[in-house]
């Protein structure tokens, strides 16, 4: 992991190229046409499920079974989010998984090697951070989507409320 | 379902009895229509405008790209509200996404989703504006009638009930250090101090357009649009034709290929900062100085969280009850950025978005919920050469783009509303504070914080900056080379188009907007009736 780390530091200096060249190779491979709805599938549904538990580390179950019921009803409920957006919003999101889906771009950007199933939550965690204070505008911006999006899809549930001592609203109203 | 026996529902019972609303998604095939007045919006430009107009006797056509929903479908559910009732699932953005800002979009606007807090236009305000923009009309004294009126009509008062812990922290903290704090009026009637304004009232006790002026005005026979999303205006001469309006589909999401002609004698634009001067710009209106969409402003609000010992429950109580203005009247109005302090309603989804960072330390920060106090500042921007706002574009879909840089000067502020706050909530007892800011740490004392604080890097991204407050990008001004409509509401170069919003005012309010924009669309309104009437307008009352 550590190897991973510095080898993702290193391309930094690179990251612009980069993030153009994977651009390209997803804009050819997805051509342009008219705005849809955002899809979940495939690699982009594996980079989500990997993010999910690095970004909620510290609130999700511990017992493996429940946790990975958790991990996969956060992930349809982002899904969920991410359809509710304007479509050009659905787009640019769509985009980003789409991104994260291409081999090359994932090793070079998230310096994960071994594909995202393979991902382990301290190989995310750390990305995640370099994204948080990436001198890269697009990386840090997409690491708010990413958090804004997983956070507040978690904190939307309600089982979620009383590990934080939420009472939710009132019930005669509700 | 709520029980229906305890809170009634005007809008089922309006359209019970009989209200022309329309929902667009519905429409199998495309419609032309006609009235005097078109009114883009339902907002708070769009809902005073709508009563006084229908009230003086003019046919009127009110268009709402949101839904309209009512106190049956306000369940207090963030999940729920954001999504339906918000512009862009309450996650609109600036251009390069430092900025998230809430806007509402359904029927009643922001005003539907509000914190109902209520104040008139500040003097050095108005002041400003007649000083720079020659707005003569726009004096206290000259606007006292107007604000009173919308005061009554929308029982804006003292709020009486003691304040909920989150605010009487502020009240405590500012008292400490000597700092004046005061009580936030309100708009609402037998309000029932739950906390959730902004997922639309449960009881209807708030008196937003949704359950005032929209009502009122489809009483008077006016005819509502729903999921009706406003394209563009067709102009011949110096005169606006048709409104071309695009149906949304029922999620509210893409257009559902259906169009709607609206013709009319008057237009008036009510869409809210944003959308006015976006739909005037896809409608290429005249804009010969180029200053259509320009002085966009936002009240960039910061925020920090202290964590107290005994509980706070920030979710629950009325929100935004106690201000402080002492950072705004300690300096001139045009020297350094000045800012309001208010507290905020705590609520999960939100304040957990809002938090930095993830993993452990985010979630040990949640963890704490109840015991969390939440202070904002909003900065007064638009009264300094350094704080010129943002400008409002368009993508090529057509759709608004805000371009937001956050200067230097507003930096400045930035940090010394996070040192304010962090002092505030010392002074209040907090056992730590976090500025939001990613680099920020969890201060365990004032000297810490003072430290901290004064050593962070302010820049966008990694300070969390946040926006409720849209206004500008359609300059009022007499002088076309100063803004693009004259103090009369009355775009300059179109003969029958008005604008009624927040995006007339030439700076930021330096206070939560609702009641400027209904004290001045009131009069503006009043004189439009009145020209096309031949009469003088009708009053609102009470």
């Amino acid at each position: 992991m550590a190897a991973n780390r510095r080898t993702f530091l290193k391309v930094g200096a690179g990251a612009a190229l980069t993030l153009a060249a994977g651009g390209g190779l997803y804009r050819y491979l997805h051509p342009a046409g008219p705005l849809q709805r955002f899809a979940l599938d495939g690699d982009a549904k594996a980079a989500l499920e990997a993010i999910v538990p690095a970004m909620l580390a510290g609130v999700l179950p511990v017992e493996p079974g429940a946790r990975a019921l958790a991990v996969s009803a956060t992930t349809e409920r982002v899904h969920q989010a991410i359809r509710g957006l304007q479509l050009p919003a659905q787009k640019e999101v769509q985009d980003l998984f789409g991104l994260l889906a291409l081999a090359p771009a994932r090793r070079l950007l998230t310096g994960v090697a071994g594909g995202w199933t393979r991902a382990t939550d301290a190989q995310v965690g750390s990305f995640l951070q370099e994204w948080r204070f990436h001198r890269l505008a697009m990386l840090q911006t997409a690491y708010h989507a990413l958090h804004d999006l997983i956070i507040g899809s978690w904190y939307a549930d309600p089982a979620s409320w009383s590990a934080i001592g939420y009472p939710g609203p009132i019930k005669e109203l509700a | 379902m709520s029980n229906p026996n305890i809170i009634a529902d005007p809008i089922l019972a309006g359209l019970a009895g009989g209200w022309k609303v329309i929902d667009c998604a519905g429409l199998a095939s495309d419609r032309v229509m006609e009235a005097d007045v078109v009114i883009v919006g339902s907002g708070a430009g769009g809902g005073v405008s709508a009563e006084i107009l229908a009230k003086s006797g003019l046919t009127v056509i009110i268009v709402e790209e949101g839904a309209l929903k009512s106190s049956k479908d306000f369940k207090m559910r963030e999940a729920d509200a954001y999504p339906t009732l918000y512009q862009e699932s309450a996650a609109r953005k600036t251009r390069d996404k430092a900025i998230n800002i809430l806007q509402g979009r359904t029927v009643g606007g922001s005003t539907t989703v509000n914190w109902t807090s209520s104040f008139r236009t500040p003097t050095p305000t108005l002041d400003y504006w007649q000083n720079n923009f020659g707005l003569k009309d726009y004096t206290s004294e000259a606007l006292a009638p107007w604000f009173l009126m919308m005061e009554e009509r929308l029982s804006v008062s003292t709020w009486l009930t003691p304040p909920n812990e989150n605010n009487d922290l502020l009240k405590r903290g500012a008292a400490k250090l000597g700092i004046p704090a005061a009580a936030i009026m309100r708009n609402v009637k037998g309000c029932w101090n739950l906390g959730y304004c902004g997922m639309g009232c449960p009881t209807n006790a708030k008196q937003s357009m949704l359950v005032t002026t929209i009502p009122s005005a489809l009483n008077h026979g006016a005819t509502l649009l729903t999921h009706a999303r406003a394209e563009r205006l067709t102009i011949r001469g110096d005169k606006v034709e048709t409104l071309v309006v695009v149906a949304m589909d029922a999620t509210g999401v893409a257009a559902s290929g259906r169009r709607v002609m609206l013709r009319a004698k008057h237009f008036v634009v009510a869409g809210g900062a944003i959308n006015s001067p976006a739909l005037l710009l896809r409608s290429s209106v005249p804009n010969p100085h180029g200053l259509l969409g320009t002085r966009t402003f936002l009240h960039p609000t910061v925020i920090s969280a202290g964590i107290f010992a005994q509980r706070v429950d920030g979710y629950a109580g009325a929100p935004q009850t106690i201000y402080s203005d002492h950072f705004l009247e300690t300096h001139a109005v045009g020297g350094p950025i000045g800012y309001k302090l208010e507290a905020p309603p705590l609520h999960p989804l939100l304040l957990s978005t809002t938090m930095a960072g993830f993993g452990q330390a985010h979630s040990d920060t949640m963890r704490q919920f109840p015991h969390v106090h939440g202070l904002l500042a909003l900065l007064r921007d638009g009264f300094h050469d350094q704080s010129k706002g943002g400008t409002v574009g368009l993508a090529g879909d057509g759709s608004p783009v805000l371009d937001y840089p956050i200067t230097e000067f507003v930096w400045d502020g930035v940090r010394r509303a996070h040192l304010s706050m962090a002092e505030i909530q010392f002074a209040a007892g907090a056992k730590s504070v976090q500025p939001v800011h990613e680099r920020a740490e969890v201060y365990t004392s004032w000297d810490a914080a003072k430290k901290g604080i004064s050593a962070l890097q302010y820049k966008e991204h990694i300070t969390r900056v946040v926006s409720a407050h849209v206004m500008g990008g359609c300059t009022m001004s007499d002088d076309a080379r100063l803004g693009v409509v004259g103090a009369n509401g009355r775009y300059h170069g179109l003969a029958n188009l008005s604008v009624h919003d927040g995006s007339l005012f030439p700076t930021s309010i330096g206070a939560n907007p609702q009641l400027s924009i209904y004290g001045i669309t009131a009069r503006l309104a009043s004189l439009l009736a009145q020209e096309l009437t031949g009469k003088p307008a009708a009053r609102l009352v009470a």
